[in-house]
């Protein structure tokens, strides 16, 4: 029997150290427990097989830190997971070497995700970050020699006493790296961390300018030949004509069905969605009595699927196809924003199922307050 | 009983200076109250009672103490129950004055003091507390005699706390107290000192007989109001209800009118027989007038049934509450409430809070404004959004204010009642230490925040008291406010024309920092007519996206989303502007922080 879910998501949580704004799924050393994590990971593909399609369309490893892991277990992970069109792997600067890169190149890796996040020594140092600036750029010359040709960066903005010639120079240095893709995130500082404790401060003294951030990086982007095709990330237009969106992303964005792999990972399948257990130990002991893992489980409603529908895929610069998603919409809330200049109706293309109605898109303005336009216009 | 051996009497205090509990004291003492029985403060019924200190309806309980019936009347403590205290008095041919040995005389003695000597009774001053170590029965027995006119000598220094004195106490009520006077022979009449709603029997009148006497089964009449009732029973408290046959002239007791309603039997009035009616009324019936309102609005509109109930109900037992429908734009379906003072709004709100579970928006209060509209008469407005554009004249309620400070703090005192357009009428010393300022008050300076300034201003040693003096005209303006060209009813303000453009700057500028950032800008205005005389703008904002969707985590993101929306929906709308509650409330606010 074979399933139908086309997506494969890995997470691999090593980090060499923990970043103090991070707050996703990480284990700092335990080099020693590697080989038994990818161990668990195999087996709980075994146990998901069936979900899977028999062709995958992407696989995504992210972390923690990928590259962080035991090359050994890194190259028998990716040897043993299913071939996809796109195989992306997450990577730190600083890990980035020509045998790794040719590692990747070997394991059927053909897009590397690069976390450069700010090319100035003095704010890399406030993110805990152990790159430097030539660190990034090295690394892309490897992955470059090593024959990768869909590279993309990793920015941040809105750092503690980052000023707008910063975030610039930041802009600048990263196009001249001529990465296919950019993905540009706001820190965000959440209440109660310790990084808010520490530089919440001077966040709050830099968020009126913080304002302009994004606008700033959209526009500068844009300008240099970047697609905005997703509110936070950016492809170049290719030569070939190659589609250089992140397909993996896009797949969240559209509702796809995936499957995550690893601790914290999250999966949706079928109405239904499931986050495995963070805890290394436990995810480790059942899976070597062939168990699954312990997962919080959450079905999906229609309702909830559509309003997911609406709010993932407001952020793309495709149109949303309103009959998928008309019993979520407020009527007078969707005319209001229309008024403002906020929210267009579009003509659905010809070749787009379903054929009948139209489809909504936010303009550029409608895009920057996407979550307050999203929060009005779902019921 | 005849009237030689009747002793009717009343303790006054200030708050916390040991009323509540010198009257269990008596109750216990007189054997009325077993010690196994005695609550702390029988007296007071209520559980709000209780809790805040102060006795908000009078109760008269009657004690033997040596061969005589002494009937304890209770009084109201505090200045917005006024009158009630005053027929409470009237009530009485004494009254014990009780003065906190650590405190001494406070603004309140000073004003039930008057209040007594108006009514002319013997008082019996008392010095209470002389158990604490603070305590210094010397000075304030001296401040006490010097209030009544007496001499030190004569004020009792008791504890009530430990039943020190107290005998001394009944000993003085029967000595120095005079009987009541009264004709038993005389057609009816006895006065209606307050009035309890009791689910099952209707109105509970609280009464005094002066002349003739009432049985059960006779036919009533309220020569004031004119509302006309049997008495299903009469009798007394000692301290629950006791039945008896008749209660004749000098005694104290209740009458059960079978009324539905206490508007319809008002405290001052007169009760006489209907077969044998007196020719005139007893004299100082007052219809008392609400002067304080404000508009109450369920926080969610679909309470708006239960509050409609919840207020009828208090009514039933508060006949100086005040209600009709109010419908705001902004704040939906709620009512227009008139309350006595401050301390009524305060209590009425508590008990629609905690005894019927109400979620409610209170606006800022407002007094009520007499108004002569062009060409036409004079007209009561009780909400600022009504008052008239076009108008000829406005009159605004004063009080008389009395304020007790020590004498190092007469000058921050002046200078806060000269910002609030008060007018010095005099100064005396109370002792060497201790000062009287007498003002007057428009008392619309005196509802939103004037206690407080007062209490921060002189380190919580003033003590306030006030009676309402009467109407005077002022040159007054309402100021409107907009939120993006339209106009807020709930916002509406009546100033003092010299006020109003710091008070409507204040305003605008506490909604500018309210008032959430929306997709355009929004214009905030005070306006007087079409004059706009401050303008704030709250800047659309430029960005509200989270630029993070990782890994799938989609849950996390749509919990946020809902969170948004869970936020949204606490707004109101105005306009096309959604407006958090809290706004609506900003004039409440306007002194935080900025020092007038």
């Amino acid at each position: 029997m074979t399933g139908s879910v086309r997506h494969l998501y890995v997470h691999l949580p090593f980090c060499a150290h923990r970043c103090g704004y991070c707050d996703f799924v990480t284990v700092v050393g335990r080099r020693g427990q590697h080989a038994a994590y990818v161990d668990g990971l195999l087996a709980e593909l075994e146990l998901e097989r069936a979900v899977l399609a028999p062709e995958l369309e992407t696989v995504f490893l992210g972390g923690g830190t990928p590259t962080f892991t035991q090359p050994r277990e890194l190259e028998r992970l990716l040897g043993a997971l299913p071939p996809a069109a796109e195989v992306t792997v997450e990577a730190n600067p600083e890990t980035v070497t020509p045998a790794l890169a040719a590692l990747l190149r070997r394991t059927g890796v053909n897009r590397v995700s690069l976390g450069a996040q700010t090319f100035q020594p003095r704010l890399l140092g406030v993110l805990d970050r152990v790159a430097g600036p030539d660190d990034v750029r090295v690394a892309v010359y490897h992955l470059l020699d090593a024959g990768f040709d869909n590279i993309s960066l990793d920015l941040i903005y809105g750092i503690p006493g980052q000023e707008p010639s910063d975030l610039a120079a930041d802009i600048e240095e990263a196009l001249a790296l001529r990465p296919e893709h950019l993905s540009c995130y706001e820190l965000e500082a959440k209440p109660g961390t310790r990084f808010t404790h520490g530089h919440g401060e001077e966040l709050r003294r830099q968020a009126e300018a913080m304002e302009g951030y994004f606008e700033c990086v959209v526009e500068t982007l844009v300008a240099a030949g970047y697609r905005w095709y997703e509110t936070a990330n950016f492809c170049r237009a290719d030569a070939a004509e190659r589609d250089l969106r992140s397909r993996h992303n896009l797949a969240y964005w559209r509702g796809r069905d995936y499957l995550g792999l690893g601790i914290g990972a999250v999966s949706t399948v079928r109405g239904r969605r499931w986050r495995t257990t963070p805890r290394l130990g436990a995810y480790l002991g059942a899976l070597s009595e062939g168990r699954n893992p312990v997962r919080e489980y959450e079905p999906l409603a229609d309702a909830v699927r559509r309003e997911e529908r609406v709010m993932l895929g407001l952020r793309l610069d495709e149109p949303l196809p309103v009959a998928t998603v008309a019993g979520s919409l407020d009527a007078h809330a969707l005319a209001r924003l229309e008024r403002l200049g906020l929210v267009r109706h579009v003509p659905l293309a010809d070749d787009d199922p379903p054929a009948a109605g139209d489809a909504l898109i936010l303009t550029t303005r409608g895009r920057l307050l996407g979550d307050a336009v999203t929060a009005d216009l779902v019921t | 009983m005849d009237l030689d051996h009747i002793r009717n009497f009343s303790i006054i205090a200030h708050i916390d200076h040991g009323k509540s509990t010198l009257a269990d004291r008596i109750l216990e003492l007189t054997g009325t109250v077993s010690g196994r029985n005695m609550r702390a403060q029988v007296l007071d019924t209520m559980e709000l009672e209780r809790e805040r200190g102060i006795t908000i309806k009078a109760q008269a309980v009657r004690v033997s103490w040596k061969a005589h019936e002494l009937n304890l009347i209770d009084t109201p403590g505090h200045v917005d129950f006024t009158y009630e205290v005053s027929r409470s008095l009237q009530a009485c041919e004494g009254a014990v004055l009780v003065v906190d040995a650590a405190q001494g005389v406070e603004a309140q003695t000073v004003a039930n003091a008057y209040l007594a000597i108006e009514n002319n009774l013997e008082i019996v001053p008392v010095v209470n507390k002389i158990d604490l170590p603070q305590a210094d029965p010397d000075a304030s027995a001296a401040e006490l005699a010097e209030l009544v006119g007496g001499k030190p000598e004569d004020v009792l220094r008791i504890s009530a706390k430990t039943g020190d004195g107290v005998a001394e106490v009944l000993d003085a009520i029967v000595d120095r107290i005079p009987p009541p006077s009264g004709d038993a022979k005389a057609p009816p009449r006895a006065l209606v000192f307050d009035s309890s709603y009791d689910q099952y029997r209707g109105v509970v009148a609280f009464v005094r007989v002066v002349d003739g006497a009432f049985a059960a089964g006779e036919p009533l009449r309220a020569m004031a109001q004119g509302t006309r009732f049997e008495a299903e029973e009469v009798g007394f408290f000692a301290p629950t209800m006791k039945a008896a046959d008749t209660l004749g002239a000098g005694e104290v007791g209740y009458v059960i009118t079978g009324l539905k309603d206490v508007s319809r039997l008002r405290v001052g009035d007169t009760l006489t027989s209907e077969q044998r009616s007196a020719a005139e009324a007893l004299p100082g019936y007052k219809d008392v007038k609400p002067m304080v309102f404000a508009g109450l609005f369920p926080t969610d509109s679909d309470d708006y049934p239960d509050l409609r109930d919840a207020l009828e109900r208090l009514k039933l037992n508060d006949a100086a509450l005040f209600y009709e429908p109010e419908s705001s734009q902004a704040l939906g379906f709620g009512f227009r409430c008139g309350f006595l003072g401050l301390l009524h709004m305060e209590i009425v709100r508590e008990r629609l809070e905690r005894e019927f579970d109400l979620d409610l928006l209170v606006t800022a209060p407002n007094v009520a404004y007499r108004v002569l509209e062009r060409n036409a008469e004079w007209l009561e407005v009780h909400n600022p959004a009504e008052m008239p554009r076009e108008l000829d004249a406005v009159e605004e309620p004063y009080i008389r204010a009395s304020i007790i400070v020590p004498k190092d703090y007469v000058g921050p005192v002046m200078e806060l009642n000269n910002e609030r357009r008060g007018r010095f009428d005099h100064m005396e010393y109370l002792s060497p230490e201790r000062v009287l300022l007498a003002y007057e008050l428009p008392l619309a300076e005196i509802v939103l925040d004037y206690y407080d300034q007062l209490k921060s201003r002189t380190r919580g040693y003033a003590s306030f008291d006030y009676d309402v003096a009467g109407f005077r005209e002022g040159d007054l303006a309402r100021v409107d406010i907009l939120i993006a060209d339209e106009p807020v009813d709930a916002l509406s303000m009546i100033v003092h024309r010299e006020a109003a453009y710091s008070r409507g700057r204040a305003l605008v500028e506490r909604l500018r920092q309210e008032i959430p950032r929306q997709f355009f800008d929004v214009a905030v205005q005070a306006a007087i007519g079409s004059r706009v005389i401050a303008r704030e703008t709250v800047k659309a904002k430029r960005k509200d996206v989270l630029a993070k969707c990782y890994g799938g985590d989609i849950t996390r993101k749509r919990k946020l989303l809902e969170k948004q929306k869970a936020g949204k929906r606490r707004m109101k709308q105005v306009g096309a502007v959604e407006v958090p509650q809290e706004a609506f409330l900003a004039v409440l606010n306007l002194n935080d922080g900025t020092k007038r």
